[in-house]
């Protein structure tokens, strides 16, 4: 009976773990461990990969494993260069994401609850049209002819500024970044200062505290879980982002996911490709876990006082 | 000048009256309870009186100045609330500390402050814990010490040993009798449990629906309840439906009916004709075997209805004569004897005069 129940209960156990597994080992593993290899190959004469072994006849040429790709990319700092600038882009906009999303997630968790569902639905609602054609509105919006153009540039004038051109620029790239990732700052930040019990807020005015101090003291520390998690959906996304870039920015505001979008579909250097896009992976990760760290040591300090 | 003044409160909401027009009276260093069923505007008049909410007219006076302006944290008032509410990502100290914190202590003070009122509340080794690491009564304890450690004029208390198990409750009512007679702070203290108000306040108003039914020590509220609704709420009571047969200033003649006549202890404003209320205690009423009773002045025969054995005591339901059951509470003093008398038995039930009271309808 009790055998039957647990060889029961380990067939449930596979039945449900397994496709996520198989997925994951399919779609994740699998193509990470390509990517790996491919780094390490030449790349092909129109493209692809070079043979690993020289075809019969042929001497010397590039066969085998190599590590020129990663001499390539140390060779010159131009890559170091985009590297840092895409990641000053992803911080800049986790930070606007995150300014601008909070007070809105805060209204919506403070909000009467019949509210609240219609109000998160307006949130997302712009995730149900096409990506691609949200930032080409962008580009109407912040092209020369659009009003918000002229307006500003006709305030400009008043001061005999010389008018500025929106689009193509660092500032329309990070308004289109900033734009397609705040719904998923606004959500887990909600999801977080609706849990929250207002009776903490209570007990702290009751104990004296105005309202400025209960939201640094109670509410911000409180919600610091939705804060790193809606920082994560953003920061990371971004880093990876070329479509934002390709359409609203300049021919100066490449970012690495330009960089690595090029190299296989304009450059077809598949080899070099896939080491920016280890490089990136790693970096990511060791962002993340640096912050893990960070988050655990000052919750740990700052609590104990 | 008293403490805590409030007068002619009230507070509607929409067409429900919840507090309606109160006045009391707070002296310093008192325990007082606000004593009622839920709805009856005991915590709404606490949350005014806090200053989460705002009276539809009338005043409440602290030392002699109006604070119904005023907001809850600029007010010396500290709440100690019925969910605890202790701020979970700060340790048992950062908690005790915050009101320091917030009037602007000196990093030295605040750090004697804290663990001298830890010390006050029996935690001292527990500074760094968090408070999910604590146990009920141990959470209660830092609530306490976090309302207490500003030294407040006055600390309400909302049901704050509702979430306790029946002994950790009698545990902590008699620590709390201590740690205000300890530090000094007035009380204020809400609760629906009317045990938990005889045993522990200086003070209680009995409320109901928005009044205030009676304010008075608890052996008076308990002894002389001043009508229906209180004698019902605070404890067990036997009443039956009398008529004033004689009133004078040193008793009242009763007439109950199909029983005959009984002598209640005299009140002020009840004339002859009055109908009401016969109340009395079941600890108050005696019973004897039918072949004692007779010589005693005001007694009733009846027979032994029905006994519930609770260990300290007993208690005896005796059907009288005109079919009335009336309890009657007889300790236990003989161990291993459940009962005095049999179901069935024919006895006599009797009381002291003083021992009843007449409440008009």
């Amino acid at each position: 009976m009790t055998k039957e129940k647990t060889k029961g209960g380990r067939i449930t156990k596979w039945l449900v773990s397994g496709p996520p597994l198989l997925f994951l080992l399919v779609f994740f593993v699998a193509p990470s461990l390509i990517m790996i290899v491919t780094s390490f190959r030449y790349p092909g004469e129109f493209g692809g990969l070079a043979p690993l072994v020289a075809p019969a006849g042929e001497v010397g040429g590039e066969y085998g494993l190599t590590l020129e790709a990663y001499q390539f990319f140390l060779s010159s700092s131009l890559y170091a260069e985009i590297f840092l600038k895409s990641f000053g882009v992803a911080a800049a906009t986790t930070l606007i994401c995150l300014i601008m999303a909070y007070p809105l997630a805060l209204l919506i968790a403070r909000s009467k609850k019949r509210f609240r569902n219609l109000m998160v639905l307006l949130v997302v609602l712009p995730l149900a049209s096409n990506f691609l054609i949200r930032i080409y509105a962008w580009m109407i919006i912040l092209g020369p002819e659009s009003g918000l153009s002229h307006f500003i540039n006709t305030i400009l004038g008043v001061f005999s500024i010389a008018p500025l051109t929106l689009l193509f620029s660092p500032f329309a790239v990070l308004v289109g970044m900033v734009y397609v990732h705040l719904p998923f700052m606004v959500l887990p930040l909600y999801i977080n200062l609706e849990k929250h019990d207002l009776a903490l807020l209570d007990a702290a005015q009751d104990l004296g505290a105005s309202s400025w101090k209960r939201f640094w003291r109670v509410t911000w520390p409180l919600s610091l879980p939705g804060v790193f998690a809606g920082s994560a959906l953003v920061f990371i996304p971004v880093l990876g982002m070329f479509a934002v870039p390709e359409i609203l920015g300049g021919t100066g505001d490449i970012l690495i996911g330009n960089l690595i979008k090029d190299q296989f579909l304009g450059t077809r250097d598949w080899p070099f490709g896939s080491t920016l896009s280890i490089m990136l992976t790693l970096a990511v990760l060791s962002i993340a876990g640096l912050a893990t760290w960070l988050a655990r040591q000052s919750g740990g300090m700052k609590y104990a006082e | 000048m008293a403490l805590l003044e409030i007068r002619d409160v009230t507070r509607r909401f929409g067409d429900f009256t919840a507090v309606n027009n109160v006045n009391i009276t707070i002296e310093t260093g008192e325990f007082f309870t606000l004593l009622g069923p839920s709805g009856c505007g005991k915590t709404t008049l606490l949350r005014m009186i806090a200053g989460f909410d705002l009276p539809d007219s009338g005043q409440i006076l602290l030392d002699g100045i109006n604070i119904v302006s005023m907001p809850p944290e600029k007010r010396p008032i500290h709440t100690v609330f019925q969910s605890y509410a202790l701020f979970p990502h700060m340790t048992v100290a950062g908690n005790v500390a915050f009101p320091l914190k917030m009037s602007g202590k000196m990093p030295d003070e605040i750090k004697s402050r804290v663990s001298e009122s830890l010390n006050s509340v029996h935690l001292s080794g527990f500074a760094n814990r968090f408070p999910h690491e604590l146990s009920g009564g141990q959470k209660q304890r830092v609530a306490f010490a976090r309302g207490l450690v500003n030294r407040p004029r006055l600390l309400l208390l909302d049901e704050p040993l509702g979430a306790l198990d029946a002994k950790l409750r009698e545990e902590m009512q008699i620590e709390l009798i201590s740690l205000q007679q300890e530090i000094g702070v007035t009380f204020v203290f809400v609760t629906h449990a009317q045990n938990e108000a005889l045993a522990l306040s200086h003070r209680i108003a009995v409320m109901n629906q928005g009044d205030i039914e009676q304010i008075d020590e608890p052996s008076k509220i308990y002894g002389f309840p001043r009508n229906r609704f209180v004698a019902n709420f605070i404890g067990k009571i036997n009443m039956m439906d009398v008529q004033v047969l004689e009133a004078t200033s040193s008793h009242l003649k009763l007439v109950v009916k199909g029983l005959g006549e009984v002598t209640a202890p005299s009140k002020e404003g009840v004339r002859a004709g009055d109908k009401g209320t016969m109340a009395i205690r079941p600890e108050q009423v005696q019973i004897l075997h039918h072949s004692e009773g007779t010589e005693v002045k005001d007694h009733f025969p009846g027979k032994i209805h029905d006994y519930l054995y609770v260990g300290n005591v007993t208690t005896y339901i005796v059907e009288l004569a005109n079919g009335i059951h009336i309890e009657a509470l007889l300790p236990n003093n003989t161990p291993g004897q459940a009962k005095s008398f049999e179901a069935g038995d024919s006895v006599v039930v009797t009381w002291r005069h003083g021992a009843s009271t007449f409440l008009n309808d």
